[in-house]
């Protein structure tokens, strides 16, 4: 072939800088993802707002779960980091001194090992998922102890907290007794959210028409990022609020305080609410039409009707 | 009043608010998305190619042709979607107490088309171009089964991704993310038109695939050459085949969501609505029944891409072939079976999380293990770093971080923190990018001398894996940061200055993306502007291992003169190894080959007719499209003249030039794979 000899000798200085250039780009991949996870890593340890940095006890569960699995995930990991670059680079075409059997494609005992290690690893993991999932169960209390009961319903664009053995209720803030259990109900009167806060665990979606559960605890005192993780329109980034978790005697004097700033919840104050507007300042309310949450569940359990049980004409007809 | 009355008979809901006015972005990507047609109608005009683009391309039934146009597209709605991405980084680097430049609708509308595109409009169609291109070459056939269903498939397709286009101009796309979960979607909270171009598009595209994966199916179960069996077919084909199977059972769920959607939507029914009884549960459910085995669809083909190009490039038998093609078939079968963990914060009891989220590790077992055999191929090979292997080592470490990642996911009481968080933003993209992008991508570099007769350029190629690479470690580990300290996706504004850092450097490695796809282009250029340069019409420029190699670059309309016989895997490395392959054969015959049909783009027309119409509510426009679709399709099936014969002396006078120029040809040594020196005749020594 004319010209072949003069295009790119495979000695030639060109083929050398190539050479190092694939090495590097090899090289960079591997070096990018370490530095990233380990950016990652360090990053979350010190985040504010995260399970990483725990203030209660579901949290904390959740966090060294989370440190469990990428412990085990590692054993089948760290030797994809370590053979890929390894032995692209080792059998690399230009390495004349490496072995080359290209009839080579199978091995017994390296089926074994590369169908083996990730079964046993499903089998850990397996062991590791299941009771965890039952012992994190967000439905399933903390502890054995009365747990404080907190409504949640979710409007456009704010979170709405009852507090039913209070008889008060808040918007943007939602105060509670650190050291003890709190049981949140939660139910939506608008398109699906979550119910999140970060510091102290599980997050679990809140729907209209259907209550469900939460247990979460504070060992610690502090004010947490609350929030709702799924969109649900325009004032989405602005539905957050603070959970605060106080002592005993504070959480009294924020309850007081509660009811002397507050006005009551009436209708026409919920009617308010249900508006699709962001809060941008906390909202109390010192006193709170009795049954509201669960008429606002009611309101989609059968198609716009009461269910039949709680209808008047049903109740006289068994009379 | 008369005149609204007939305005709405006419135009249905469009007036002049549809105009896109409202913001001088819209406006621009608008005016943007208009250039662009009239550009193309003027280039189209200029050259006098309006009856090659009808005969060539559009009513052409040719396997090789609509895979072409299938990636075509795929890179069109791309370089889309890559923008939106971009927009939406840079509100995110703005958005820390502040506003920043993008208002929250049309934020949300960016990340809906965004999502969209790129999983209907970009990987759909990006996979389903490459295996209609390259599987019935690899098997050894002439065309798919049904090739006129082809061309529909590829109508709907295209139909819809016109449809994600003209919502630029006319009215808002969704503000419901990708998922379009109601009842946010629902009338009652979305009157707009954007839930309707959402589900019109998507409807589409959920049809097109169904059609896609039967025809796959079924021309791989019938149409393979004599002697390839199962146990014979190159890897990309049996993930072809999984995929089209996986195809055929996952989209269906997806068009019956969005058509109930549709109904409470159009007829006031109420199958996810907040009231009358309606559970929106039944909806995720259904989406997530498709959504699943989905993201399995996409990865599927790039793992049968990568499975050829770790060979190829290793110069080298595949490590495994058997316990790949087993684990091919277990992703394929467990993916089923693991649609629960996209909810495992929606209140089941804790067994069923369990059980959902140990059979989600459970697809981790064979997708780690093809990982293993792949770096098994390198051993004792002869690795080079051409530009798809380079991706498919950026893949392999990349890919397994996102494992990593998703096995964190499936562990619900994990899951519970981080749901709905960038966290899981971070997890998705970390496996559709180097899985699906970097598979396609690669596959786009390996196979596009096959399809055009000359390699792509390989600097540029090699700048575009660096700019993806980092780009991506840049744009995405931020994101995993963000998430793990409690940031929701889709938000548009935030006040808690921890992310503020992390989104700056989530920006720049967006910006190294758009680089990346500069880079994209500028390489398309480049090669063809250097196509005699970079020709290697012989057909054979890797050094390939399988069938399609055999043939010459492009191929011929028939692909094959003589249907092969193979003996054997890696038939034409064998081939090639005893010196048999370029060989005339003894005689050559008629070859009969299906028509052209005008179904195809007839029905393109009413697609987009129709669904453009239910958005706008222009029932003429609409009821007129569906009509005309099925009386395309009536119509056919009278039509008895649907096949043309290429005559034994027009097969013997193609593949007499091709063989004089493959016996005039200096085969190439590996060395020189990058050079003007390789015409595609391999030299057969590694």
């Amino acid at each position: 072939m004319p010209g072949t000899a003069s295009l790119r000798d495979k000695h030639s200085p060109m083929n050398e800088a190539r050479q190092i250039w694939y090495r590097g780009s090899v090289c960079r991949v591997f070096i990018a993802a370490m530095l990233a996870s380990g950016l990652c890593a360090a990053c979350s340890g010190s985040a504010q707002a995260s399970f990483l940095a725990p203030g209660g006890p579901i949290a904390a569960q959740e966090g060294n779960l989370f440190y469990w699995v990428i412990g085990l995930m590692m054993i089948v990991l760290i030797p994809v980091f370590v053979l890929v670059p390894w032995f692209a680079w080792r059998y690399r075409r230009s390495n004349s001194r490496s072995e080359y059997r290209p009839g080579w494609d199978f091995s017994w005992p390296l089926e074994f090992l590369i169908w083996g290690v990730p079964v046993l690893l499903l089998l850990g993991l397996a062991f590791l998922i299941w009771p965890n999932t039952v012992r994190l169960d967000p439905y399933k209390p903390v502890d054995g102890t009365t747990p404080m009961e907190v409504q949640v319903v979710g409007l456009d664009w704010k979170w709405l907290f009852i507090y039913p053995e209070l008889n008060i209720a808040t918007v943007k803030e939602m105060a509670f007794p650190m050291e003890r259990q709190v049981h949140f109900a939660i139910t939506s009167d608008t398109v699906m959210q979550s119910f999140f806060i970060p510091t102290l665990g599980s997050q679990v979606y809140a729907m209209a028409g259907m209550v469900t559960q939460l247990h979460l605890k504070a060992d610690r005192a502090g004010t947490f990022k609350g929030e709702n993780n799924q969109f649900n329109g325009m004032g989405f980034q602005d539905q957050k609020f603070a959970a605060i978790a106080l002592p005993a005697s504070n959480f009294k004097d924020w309850v007081r305080k509660v009811r002397e700033l507050g006005r009551p919840l009436d209708e026409n104050g919920y009617k308010a609410l249900e508006e699709r507007t962001t809060v941008k300042a906390p909202v109390y309310f010192s006193s709170v039409e009795p049954g509201l949450f669960r008429k606002i569940v009611q309101k989609y359990a059968l198609g716009n009707r009461q269910p039949l049980a709680s209808r008047p004409d049903r109740q006289e007809a068994r009379r | 009043m008369v005149d609204s009355t007939w305005w709405h008979l006419l135009f249905g809901n469009l007036s002049a608010g549809a105009l896109p006015f409202y913001s001088p972005i819209a406006t621009g990507a608008a005016a943007l998305v208009v250039a662009g047609a009239i550009g193309v109608v003027l280039l189209l005009n200029w050259f006098g190619g309006w009856k090659w683009l009808w005969t060539e391309w559009l009513t052409s039934v040719d396997h090789k042709k609509i895979g072409i146009v299938f990636v075509a597209i795929a890179l069109v709605m791309f370089s889309r979607a890559v923008i939106e991405a971009i927009m939406m980084r840079l509100q995110q680097a703005m958005g820390f107490d502040s506003p920043g430049y993008l208002p929250p609708d049309h934020f949300s509308q960016l990340f809906t088309t965004h999502g969209t595109i790129m999983v209907f409009f970009m990987a759909m169609p990006f996979l389903t171009g490459l295996i209609n291109y390259v599987m019935p070459l690899q098997i050894g056939t002439r065309d798919l089964s049904f090739p006129v269903m082809n061309s529909v498939s590829l109508a709907l397709t295209a139909a819809g991704a016109a449809l994600m286009m003209v919502s630029l101009d006319l009215g808002k796309f969704s503000t419901g993310g990708w998922s379009g979960y109601p009842p946010y979607t629902e009338l009652s909270y979305n009157p707009g038109v954007g839930p309707d171009y959402w589900i019109w598009a998507v409807t589409l595209s959920s049809i097109s695939s169904t059609m896609t994966g039967i025809n796959f199916a079924v021309t791989i179960y019938k149409k393979r050459c004599p002697g390839m069996h199962f146990l014979r077919m190159p890897l990309f084909t049996w993930t072809a085949l999984a995929t089209s199977i996986m195809m055929i059972f996952a989209m269906p769920p997806l068009t019956v969501a969005t058509l109930l959607l549709a109904c409470d939507r159009y007829l006031g029914m109420h199958f996810f609505t907040n009231s009358g009884a309606g559970n929106m549960m039944n909806f995720v459910n259904l989406f997530w029944l498709f959504g699943h085995p989905e993201v399995y669809i996409l990865i599927l083909p790039p793992f049968g891409v990568y499975s050829e190009l770790f060979s190829t490039f290793s110069a080298k038998r595949l490590y495994g072939y058997l316990s790949l093609v087993y684990a091919t078939a277990a992703i394929a079968f467990i993916s089923f079976m693991v649609w629960v963990h996209h909810y495992f914060t929606m209140g089941q009891s804790a067994d069923i999380n369990a059980v959902f989220g140990i059979a989600t590790v459970a697809v981790g077992v064979p997708t780690g293990v093809k990982i293993y055999d792949w770096m098994l191929t390198m051993y004792r090979g002869r690795v080079r770093f051409s530009v798809p292997m380079l991706w498919s080592l950026a893949f392999a470490i990349t890919f397994v971080i996102g494992g990593l990642t998703g096995v964190l996911l499936a562990t619900p009481p994990v899951d519970y923190v981080v749901h709905n968080t960038l966290f899981l933003v971070a997890h998705f993209h970390n496996m559709i990018i180097p899985g699906t992008l970097f598979g396609m991508l690669a596959g786009y570099h390996f196979w596009f001398p096959k399809a055009t007769g000359f390699r792509l350029h390989e600097g540029w190629g090699r700048f575009i894996v660096f700019c993806f690479v980092i780009g991506f470690y840049l744009a995405f580990f931020p994101l995993y940061a963000m998430g793990l300290e409690g940031m929701p996706r889709r938000t548009q504004e935030y006040y808690d200055p921890a992310y503020y850092p992390w989104a700056i450097v989530a920006m720049v490695g967006a910006g190294f993306i758009f680089l990346g796809l500069l880079g994209l282009l500028t390489q398309l250029v480049v090669s063809i502007l250097n196509r005699d340069k970079l020709a290697c019409h012989i057909g054979d420029p890797w050094n390939g291992r399988s069938l399609e190699w055999s043939v010459s670059a492009p191929p011929p309309e028939y692909n094959f003169a003589v249907l092969p016989r193979v003996e054997g895997r890696d038939s034409f490395t064998a081939a090639k190894a005893v010196d048999i392959a370029y060989r005339r054969p003894t005689r050559y015959e008629a070859i009969e080959m299906p028509k052209n049909s005008a179904v195809g783009p007839l029905i393109a027309f009413a697609s987009f007719s129709c669904a453009f119409g239910l958005v706008w509510h222009i029932w003429w426009m609409a009821s007129g499209g569906f009509v005309m679709a099925w009386l395309v399709v009536i119509a056919r099936s009278f039509v008895r003249d649907t096949r043309k014969v290429i005559s034994a002396t027009e097969v013997e006078r193609i593949e007499k030039r091709w063989l004089r120029e493959v016996a005039l040809t200096r085969p190439v040594s590996r060395d020189d794979e990058f050079t003007c020196a390789n015409k595609g005749l391999a030299e057969t020594t590694e």
